[in-house]
């Protein structure tokens, strides 16, 4: 019953990635958004993918939700429950979309409706979906309402967006997320705008919402704390590509990826006394007109020549679920960040490129 | 060294501190939107803070938006001058001052923002921001250059660079210039406003070792503002816990993090996620309901009773009736540090 | 044409995600994490602006037929053959390779006379611009910095001005100062300054919240400092956008003064005095009349779609990019 184990769940998957690729035409060539992403989801659990800025983490999954601009170029496959959705008319997806994947943003205000109650916004939800009358609806909604522990719900329901705070709107999302009781819930950065103490509610919320439905959810943060807390599985993800992937504790404890390794030694952390963080060097590539080889070269400390013109495939070890995108996985499994980085101040590599320095402007 | 703000230190200058604020109180008016635009309320942002400062030391002052840390430290700096109370730099009131001694008293006391990309003007090559403080104070004709080419290499960038705009570099690259710039007139006291809280995590650790170098060679002090305790604790010596205008706590940083002891502070360290999934899973949380009251209209008595778990289960209604009546002082009450709880116990939550 | 030398200098600086579109975060809670979920290399300001120029098709049309009418006018009307005032023996002519807009009445070459209408048309347009933009700019970012009782009263005394019935306000003036069209233009720019000003005034109200600005202040620079290196150029953007648009609204009002006989007199000409000077020709030399009112046009309405290609370069929406 409880979805934290993902061996007990039942095995069979609700959604299959594969081959994900999104690019964007731009004035300044092509942006590979997402290069290449494969990843399964199995029912009732919670699948964790992390990644800074430009990771390609929200693109993968505003893609499987068939939400880009009309300029995205999609190529591979997206399948939930066997139906391809990449192939899918408007009108298909919109069925999928609120009763098959639902999904919550960063910002409440973007999925909300300022001139409806929210009591309506959420009776509306159900009854795009399923044919009961609008009293039965309103009733339902209060119903959800009370489960993501808005107080007084009855009351709340008669409200409009911008009488509540951002953690009530966004306990609303959650709602009218689990309106339909969908089959995955995708939330992207459902805190990031949040203070601490607030978040730690809605990701009670989402957990409940998470529980009730059975749903299998994605979550998408920038934040390792939340994923480690939060998640069964994780997907790690580097300039458009997964570059670890395995249960939580696998990937927090023993990374196979120099950046997963990195990003865990650059963290302060709560619970202990660290003296000095372990930096990565120079910053995230540019994802136009991307370079040969492995994406993080420049900034890994084990590069070696095979890495800047060979990309390492996501490969596993010993552990055929746990895998990793390095061609010296073995030499980063079971080590310490600070073995690895260094623990240097200056930002070693300002402008790598360092060769338009001689640009007219 | 961590104990550095109980032990009494060797010399005598050492226990000046190099910044002392009394009793601060920042009031913002709020106005009817009308034509008269009448004073119809007022943001209660800062109330009766108090904090001291002392060479070579980093005070970190936490808590969640709308607390009044960013307010407290601009008051700081006199960029928005106190209602009511006293900031002394070394022993001068900032209050007293006329405007030509203030622009003086600002070669000692620098602040790094929080945004890179809005804390740079767009339109100036980062040699001439490095160099303005320097032109401000009539200090760039004589050697002004090899100054601002040091300061890029002191803050980790190459000096070449210098004559690119702030678009061309990454936002942990943005941040080492406004700090260069914060240290042209080598200041004494660096306020800090959420300096990594824009940047990306493998980014962040590299600008807060360079803090953290730049403290040990220089000797600066730090307000270092944040809502992120987990980087608060890594870097601060002593912490202030903010809540609604007010310090509701304050500590050495160990101590704080070891027994905390105002019901605030405890949620917060319980709320903060840390990195490591079997941890996670065993924690005890501290969850805390509703959200910050509206600082307009703050709650009587202790400020932090709408929300407090040991309010609203444990506490008897008699005892409850004082934190309604009565505002908790800022004392110690047995745990070894202050809080403004009447009913402080200190809890080991990590 | 830019494209070539750009594509190798692109993928060089790998650059960590734009936030202007999303900077509104400050305010939020905590956090202004502002995320975006690819990166490209950034260009310059100036450089986004004029490619995002170019890419405005009837704005690059426009500049360059205002280009060609400008160098018509002032290279062309130097070197014709008749000369604005000059008298020739072809009375009220159609046009002709000799006369390509026909003679009037009394001989005159309506090429050359269109061609000297034209000239003090861009010098006014010119004069004004420089004018208003200098003096409302600065009296805007003056007020919006200072805020409180300066802001009200300088604003007031714009909106005074904007209140004056301009058409009836310019005649009087231009009437008395004797019709010389440098000194119409002065009149002008003293009528429309304060629409510049109040445009400055709104990005410098925005601007002056921005934390470079703070930055400044913290570092001991005078209000002077801040407002003439911080503030002026980055609301100049906005700015060249509305005195651009003003430009053409300034050219129309030359015109209509001059129509109504308060503007530029005899023997200097203008296009506005041209078509004054047509109105009973209507139907009989049509040329006379059409002529003037085309270049008329057609310096208002290039210069109107300049402004819109101009605006929508400024305009930080307008980015490709998703946002």
């Amino acid at each position: 019953m409880t979805p934290t184990d993902p061996t007990t769940a039942t095995a069979d998957t609700v959604l299959e990635v594969a081959d994900l690729t999104v690019q964007f035409p731009t004035d300044d060539g092509l942006v590979q958004a997402v290069r290449g992403v494969n990843y399964e989801l199995r029912r009732g659990e919670v699948l964790g993918i992390v990644g800074e800025s430009g990771s390609g983490k929200s693109v993968t999954s505003l893609a499987v939700m068939g939400l880009l601009p009309g300029s995205a170029q999609l190529s591979g496959s997206v399948r939930f429950r066997g139906n391809e959705l990449l192939e899918s008319t408007d009108k298909e997806l919109s069925r999928v979309r609120g009763q098959g994947i639902s999904m919550v943003f960063q910002d409440p205000m973007t999925s909300l409706n300022p001139v409806y109650t929210i009591g309506d916004q959420i009776a509306e939800a159900i009854m795009a979906h399923h044919d009961i009358r609008k009293d039965a609806a309103r009733r339902q909604a209060v119903e959800l309402l009370d489960l993501v522990h808005i107080p007084h719900p009855e009351q709340r329901a008669k409200s409009y967006p911008h009488e509540l705070s951002g953690g009530m709107r966004q306990r609303v999302v959650i709602a009218i997320a689990m309106a339909n009781r969908p089959d995955i819930i995708i939330a992207d950065e459902p805190t990031t705008a949040l203070d601490v103490t607030v978040q730690a509610q809605i990701l009670e919320s989402l957990r409940t919402a998470q529980k009730e439905t059975g749903a299998a959810m994605i979550l998408i943060t920038h934040d390792l704390g939340v994923i480690a807390g939060q998640a069964d599985r994780v997907l790690v993800m580097y300039a458009g590509k997964v570059v670890e992937s395995g249960s939580a504790d696998d990937v927090f404890y023993r990374p196979r990826m120099p950046y997963t390794l990195g990003l865990l030694g650059s963290l302060p952390r709560l619970d202990v006394k660290t003296d000095r963080l372990t930096p990565i060097a120079g910053s995230p590539p540019s994802v136009v007109n991307m370079p040969p080889g492995c994406p993080f070269s420049p900034r890994c400390p084990l590069a070696e020549e095979i890495c800047d013109t060979e990309e390492p495939p996501l490969e596993a070890g010993s552990d055929p679920d746990h895998l990793g995108a390095c061609h010296f996985a073995y030499r980063v499994e079971g080590h310490d960040p600070t073995e690895l980085f260094s623990t240097a101040a200056s930002d070693a590599t300002p402008l790598p490129a360092g060769t338009n320095d001689g640009e007219v402007r | 060294m961590t104990e550095a703000a109980t032990v009494p230190s060797t010399t005598e200058s050492d226990r000046t501190p190099v910044l002392s604020v009394r009793n601060l109180v920042k009031h913002f008016p709020v106005r009817s939107g009308g034509l008269l635009r009448r004073r119809i309320g007022e943001v209660h942002a800062v109330c009766d803070v108090s904090f001291d400062i002392y060479p070579h030391e980093t005070l970190g002052l936490v808590g969640e938006s709308g607390c009044g840390k960013s307010t407290t430290a601009r008051a700081v700096l006199n960029l928005q001058p106190a209602t009511t109370g006293e900031v002394r730099y070394d022993g001068t009131e900032l209050g007293t001052l006329s405007s030509k001694e203030m622009r003086q008293l600002r070669r000692s006391m620098q602040i790094v923002f929080q945004d890179p990309y809005a804390s740079l003007d767009p339109r100036i090559p980062v040699n001439e921001i490095v160099a303005e403080p320097l032109r401000i104070h009539g200090l760039h004709e004589d050697g002004g250059k090899e100054r601002v080419r040091d300061l890029l290499q002191t803050v980790g960038l190459r000096p070449e660079h210098g004559n690119r705009f702030p678009h061309e570099f990454s936002g942990g690259q943005r941040q080492r210039i406004g700090i260069a710039r914060a240290l042209a007139l080598e200041p004494r006291l660096l306020v800090l406003d959420e300096p990594v809280s824009a940047l990306d995590v493998s980014i962040q650790a590299g600008v807060l070792n360079l803090l953290q170098d730049l403290q040990a060679e220089l000797g600066l002090s730090y307000l270092f503002v944040s809502h992120d305790l987990s980087v608060v604790r890594h870097v601060a010596d002593r912490i202030a816990v903010m809540y609604l205008g007010k310090i509701v706590e304050t500590a050495p940083a160990e101590q704080l993090f070891q027994s905390p002891a105002h019901p605030y502070t405890q949620a917060l360290i319980s709320a903060i996620p840390v990195p490591d999934p079997r941890k996670e899973r065993t924690r005890q949380r501290i969850v805390i309901t509703g959200d910050v009251p509206s600082p307009v209209d703050p709650p009587s008595g202790c400020r932090f009773r709408t929300r407090c778990p040991k309010f609203a289960d444990i506490l008897t209604d008699n005892q409850r009736q004082l934190c309604k009546d009565e505002e908790p002082q800022l004392v110690d009450r047995g745990q070894g540090h202050p809080s403004a709880c009447h009913y402080a116990e200190a809890a080991q939550l990590l | 044409m830019p494209d070539n030398p750009k594509s190798d200098i692109d993928p060089s600086p790998p650059q960590v995600p734009e936030t202007k579109a999303s900077g509104a975060g400050e305010t939020l809670a905590g956090p202004a994490r502002t995320e975006r979920e690819f990166t490209v290399a950034q260009r310059s300001q100036a450089q986004l602006v004029l490619r995002r120029f170019l890419q405005h098709r009837l704005a690059v049309a426009s500049l360059i037929v205002l280009t060609a009418i400008v160098l018509l006018a002032f290279v062309g009307g130097a070197l014709w053959k008749y000369d604005v005032g000059q008298f020739t023996p072809d009375e009220s002519q159609a046009p002709s390779w000799e006369h390509p807009f026909g003679t009037d009445q009394t001989g005159r070459d309506m090429f050359a006379q269109v061609l000297r209408g034209t000239q003090i048309s861009i010098g006014i347009a010119v004069l004004v611009a420089l004018f208003a933009t200098i003096v409302g700019t600065i009296w805007g970012a003056v007020a919006g910095f200072y805020r409180g009782w300066l802001d009200t009263a300088m604003m007031r005394i714009a909106d005074l001005v904007l209140t004056l019935p301009l058409l009836a306000v310019a005649a009087v003036l231009g009437h008395n100062v004797g019709g010389t069209w440098w000194l119409i233009a002065v009149v002008i720019a003293g009528l429309y300054w304060a629409y510049v000003s109040r445009v400055a005034r709104g990005v410098v109200l925005s601007l002056r919240e921005k934390e470079f600005i703070e930055a400044s202040k913290a570092l001991g620079a005078s209000d002077a400092r801040i407002i003439f290196k911080h503030l002026v150029p980055n609301a100049l953007g906005s700015v060249i956008v509305n005195a651009t648009i003003l430009v053409a609204i300034a050219i129309l009002l030359e015109t209509a003064l001059s129509y109504l006989g308060f503007g530029v007199v005899p023997p200097d000409t203008s296009l506005g005095l041209l078509v004054s000077q047509a109105k009973t020709a209507v139907s009989t030399r049509p040329w006379l009349f059409y002529f003037p009112g085309l270049f008329i046009i057609l310096i208002a309405l290039t210069i109107n779609f300049i402004g819109d290609g101009l605006r929508d370069a400024f305009d930080p929406q307008q980015t490709k990019v998703r946002a």
